[in-house]
This record gives structure tokens, sequence and C-alpha cells, in this order.
């Protein structure tokens, strides 16, 4: 059960949890924004550009 | 395109660990896991394929897009780092050579008519492989309101690459892989970004006509990437 579990856990979330998290916490904000006549669009491809960048600079020091 | 480039990508890596047990413990046993995982990932696709589309649109779009951009992140992740120098570029010679070695150690154990090690190493090695054109499949499937297409785009990649594998008879060494694996990369993300953004509820500028911008962004910014971390590794410690 545990392997499994973890198999799941390394296919989708991969080998930076932190990504997952970025992306959850974008789609948050994006849907707040979303939900005020201000317009979102923009949030979600920026958000997705720093968290990948984050993600890149744990490994390159 | 997408579900084509990524079965291809993994396909190659696939028929690595297929080659290496076929040729070190004989064929029957390797083509039947291979066969079986095939059997297995076909009938996750028939299984969820009719489940997704019972889902309302926009949670849909939601789900999708967020699992694109988890993995299309993890792609374009692994294709930055390889492209600027700061992971090693997979070497399907090295791993052919790696599971060979195994092979050729691992004791014969027969189950079913089987040598069961070939059977597991490469149903494994096709299933673990084909797992994430699966869903890949099943997304773009999905969303766009065919995954018959998307299942035609990810077989005609499988059927090339095997052809290729067969004719060459050794790892698809040449395949320019993480070329494939940052075009899969950015088109994942590009797709997870739209159709993500739709299921939270915004409305993208002219609607369809913005998903070029996106992707444009998208690659943009991965190529800034490569090019800023390769000045990093050049730069003097």
């Amino acid at each position: 059960m545990k392997r499994f579990a973890m198999f799941w856990w390394d296919f989708l979330v991969g080998d930076d949890w932190r990504v997952a998290v970025g992306i959850a916490i974008g789609f948050g904000l994006t849907a707040i924004l979303a939900a005020t006549s201000v317009p979102a669009w923009w949030l979600l491809p920026l958000a997705v550009a720093a968290v990948l960048w984050l993600s890149l600079r744990r490994v390159v020091p | 395109m997408s579900a084509f480039l990524a079965s291809a990508v993994e396909t190659v890596e696939a028929l690595t660990i297929v080659l290496a047990m076929g040729i070190t413990r004989g064929w029957r046993s390797t083509l039947t896991g291979a066969a079986a995982a095939g059997l297995a990932l076909a009938a996750i696709v028939a299984a969820l394929g009719p489940a997704l589309t019972v889902i309302p649109i926009d949670v849909l779009r939601l789900v999708v897009g967020a699992l694109l951009l988890v993995f299309g992140l993890q792609w374009l992740r692994k294709a930055i780092l390889r492209a600027s120098g700061w992971r090693a570029v997979r070497d399907e010679g090295a791993v052919f050579e790696r599971e060979r070695a195994a092979a050729r150690t691992a004791p014969h154990q027969e189950r079913a008519g089987l040598d069961w090690y070939a059977f597991t190493i490469s149903f494994k090695g096709v299933l673990l492989e084909g797992l994430e054109v699966a869903f890949i499949v099943l997304t773009f499937g999905t969303t766009q309101g065919s995954i018959g297409l998307a299942v035609i785009g990810a077989v005609a990649a499988v059927v090339l690459v095997v052809i290729a594998g067969v004719v060459v008879r050794e790892p698809l060494s040449r395949v320019p892989e993480n070329t494939l694996a940052f075009a899969v990369g950015v088109m994942l993300t590009t797709f997870g970004i739209f159709w993500g953004a739709e299921g939270a509820g915004v409305d993208w500028p002219g609607g369809d006509a913005s998903l070029p911008a996106v992707l444009g962004f998208v690659l943009l910014v991965s190529l800034g990437y490569v090019s800023a971390l390769r000045r990093r590794k050049l730069m003097p410690a």
C-alpha cells in the first residue's frame, strides 16, 4: 500500500513537491482574481514562470 | 501533436528496456510482458475516457489544466536542466548496457511458462513509460472532444519508434530525446495554463486566439531560462 502511494506521489508530484504547491496557489489566486472585475488572465502564466524558475534554482546553485 | 511527441519520447525509453531484455533473456517472455502492459494501458484509457466525459467542462478544464501543468513542468524542468548542462542527458546506450548486465545476472525463474524476470521488467518498463502518455491522451482527448485522435497520435509514434528499433536493432541513441522532451514540456505547460485558467474562471482576451501567445510566452521563458542557466554554468566558481 505504501509503495502504491509512493508511486502515485512520484508520478503526480515528481522531483519537487513545491511545483505542485506553487501551481495550486497559482490556481487559487487566479480564481480569486477572476471573481472580481480585474482581468485575471495574466496571473497564471506569470505564476507558472516564477514557480519554474524557483524550482530550477533549487538545483542550480 | 503533444500525444505523438510524448509517446515518441516514452517509447524510445521503453524500447531500450525491451531490447535489452529480448536480446539477453529471449523474446517470448519479453514481448508477452510488453504486450500485457500495452493492454493494461489500453484498458486504462478505455475505462477512464468515458468517465471523464461526464465531468462538467469547467471542472474538467481545471483538473486537466492542473494535471498538464504538473506533468508539463516536470518535463520542462528536466529538459531545461539538461539543455543548460546542469543535468546529464539521458544516454540510451548506457541504460541498455545497464539493463543487459542486470538481466545476465538475474536468476531464471519460470512462472506460467515464462521467464518471469524478462516478463516483469518488460511489463513494468512499458507500463511506467506509457502511463504518462495515457494520461496525456486522456486529458487532451477529453478536453478537445476526441480521445480517438489523441490515441491515433500516440499509437503512430509507438509504431514509428518500434519500426526504427527493429531496423537498427539497438537503442535509439540518436533520437534528439531532450529536444522532443523540451517541446512536449512547452506544449503541456501551454495547454495546462490555458485550460487551467479557463477552469478557474478566466476569460482569455480573444478567446482561443490567445493560445499562440501563451505558447510563445512559455517558449520564450523556457529558452530564456536555458540561456540564463548556461551562462551560470560557464561562470567561474
